[in-house]
């Protein structure tokens, strides 16, 4: 079985910056909602049934995966470092980490599937992949859902449907998001104008970390609201047709601002790369903020021998517990800042003088 | 109660279920349709979530007085225990009965966050008990009847086979 270090120094499949339209869109994602037709819901239930729902879907979970390819966590055994870790990972929710209940998580080695126990439900599938690819993540977490299913009886009704804890989940469970990179649309200030839109069609927009997570690093994630009264082939179908449209606006305001304003962008692009390769001290935010308008720039060739999957990496690996982990030591703000200007001097530094950051 | 704005009695009675924790607001009718017509909120981006939420705050305490909230509020769920009002101030619910037990608070909430009253799409292959089976395959045979009908074959050997896994099923 994996275990949860073997992943501090790697990064997920869902970052390595492939797959259809990748210049934009990061990745694709689904989540299932489900819970046991036996058991109270999550927060209702005592710690015996949490125990109970946690060891029949684990045992459920470890028949159909195949072993050497499964990290299995209890949440309540790890280090608070160690949720933030997987938070930032993207492999569990916020929630999930402050949970001080009988939770665990399931997750395949790259990083792709994570099977959430106890969270908001008594399982939550998330599917994560890179690039612009619905059908394709669609097909994997059906197909988990199925063989779960096989085994285990989940609350569903006639006319309702998959029965969730909230009701704002209930029918399909299922939450389609697309994460998008949309630098663009943010520097010729229409951001707010494609959000508008998507609201008036029930999508909803979030940051980075999901609810209430800020738009850190101009990433955007474009997810269904209804759950109830469309397929799942419906909601796949209104978030694939809308991400398009989204991604030509973001590429028009890039031809636009090549066209219009080249050397102001060019200057931005070198700015923040310049800062980044050498700054001594730096917070998170400035990261976020500086990384974005590289990966901007990569993608409009200004910075020929950068890559993106590397850039992508860093917008993760920078953040406080990736930071800590990747140090080996617990880290306060004042030297994360320090730590994290070092690991960027060091990754965007390395063709030139390998022992830069040492050397000074 | 007087209304937390200004001197008039409070007619509406609102749990905000958006941003984390629960609270509750009790209002006069012109502040309340100040506060649910205002455009949330404090996180820019999760506007769309919180406008529905105060739908469905609005939803559970229009045309209601505070006496009529109280007896819902006092309903409890004969399966899991949780009265109405622990969802309200919650904003989770404690077993899959509750959609049953509470269906009439329920309804008109989930067709305003959903715009829709019934499921469409995946159900799981297994029933789950006996007479959610038995009308499932009373549905599938219908549906296995509609298709052959339509002459769309294929459809129809696949629901023939969902029947006969269903029926298989345990």
């Amino acid at each position: 079985m994996t275990r949860l270090d073997d992943l501090t120094g790697r990064s997920g499949e869902w970052l390595r910056g492939s797959g259809p339209e990748a210049d934009i869109v990061i990745s694709s994602r689904i989540r299932l909602a489900r819970n046991l037709a036996d058991f109270p819901f999550v927060s209702r239930a005592v710690p015996r049934d949490l125990a109970q729902i946690e060891k029949l879907l684990r045992q459920r979970i470890l028949e159909i995966a195949v072993p050497d390819d499964l990290l299995y966590v209890e949440i309540e055994a790890l280090e608070d470092v160690d949720r933030q870790f997987l938070v930032e990972r993207h492999l569990i929710s916020r929630e999930h980490a402050e949970s001080r209940r009988a939770g665990a998580v399931a997750i395949d080695c790259r990083e792709k599937f994570s099977l959430m126990i106890n969270e908001e439900d008594h399982l939550r599938i998330q599917y994560l992949q890179s690039g612009l690819n619905l059908e394709g993540v669609w097909k994997e977490i059906n197909a988990i859902d199925d063989r779960i299913e096989e085994k285990v009886t989940y609350a569903f009704h006639e006319r309702l449907g998959y029965l969730t804890a909230c009701p704002t989940n209930v029918g399909t469970g299922m939450r389609v998001s697309v994460m998008l990179h949309l630098p663009a649309l943010v520097i010729t200030r229409q951001i707010d104008k494609v959000f508008r839109s998507l609201q008036k069609i029930n999508l909803a927009v979030r940051g980075l970390y999901g609810e209430g997570s800020q738009a850190m690093g101009d990433f955007y994630q474009i997810s269904n609201q209804i759950t109830l009264g469309r397929s799942e082939e419906e909601l796949l179908k209104q978030i694939g047709d809308i991400v398009p449209v989204i991604i030509d606006y973001e590429r028009q305001a890039r031809d636009f601002l090549v066209k219009e304003s080249h050397e102001n962008l060019h200057d931005q692009v070198s700015r923040a790369h310049g800062i980044l390769r050498t700054a001594r001290t730096i917070s998170s935010e400035e990261t976020m903020h500086l990384l974005s308008s590289v990966r901007l720039g990569i993608n409009l060739g200004l910075l020929p021998d950068l890559e993106i999957p590397a850039i992508n990496q860093l917008f993760i690996h920078t953040q406080p517990a990736h930071l800590q982990k990747l140090s080996g030591a617990e880290l306060d703000t004042t030297d994360r800042n320090i730590e994290r200007a070092q690991y960027l001097r060091r990754h965007l530094n390395k063709e030139e003088e390998p022992g830069e950051a040492e050397k000074n | 109660m007087k209304c937390q704005k200004c001197d008039k009695p409070a007619t509406f009675h609102i749990t905000e279920l958006a941003g984390g924790k629960p609270h509750e607001l009790h209002l006069c009718e012109d502040h309340a349709r100040d506060y649910l017509t205002s455009p949330g909120s404090e996180t820019g981006l999760a506007t769309g979530l919180v406008q529905q939420m105060q739908e469905m705050a609005k939803q559970m305490a229009i045309g209601q007085t505070a006496d009529e909230l109280a007896k819902l509020d006092q309903q409890e769920c004969p399966v899991c225990g949780i009265t109405f009002y622990e969802f309200r101030s919650q904003g989770r619910l404690g077993c899959p009965h509750d959609y049953t037990c509470f269906e009439d608070q329920l309804g008109p909430l989930i067709s305003n966050i959903h715009g829709e009253s019934e499921h469409v799409g995946k159900a799981p292959k297994r029933g789950s008990g006996g007479s959610e089976k038995r009308t499932q395959l009373i549905r599938l045979r219908r549906e296995m009847k509609e298709a052959i009908d339509k002459e769309d074959y294929e459809r129809a050997s696949e629901i023939r086979d969902q029947i006969k896994r269903t029926e298989a099923a345990e």
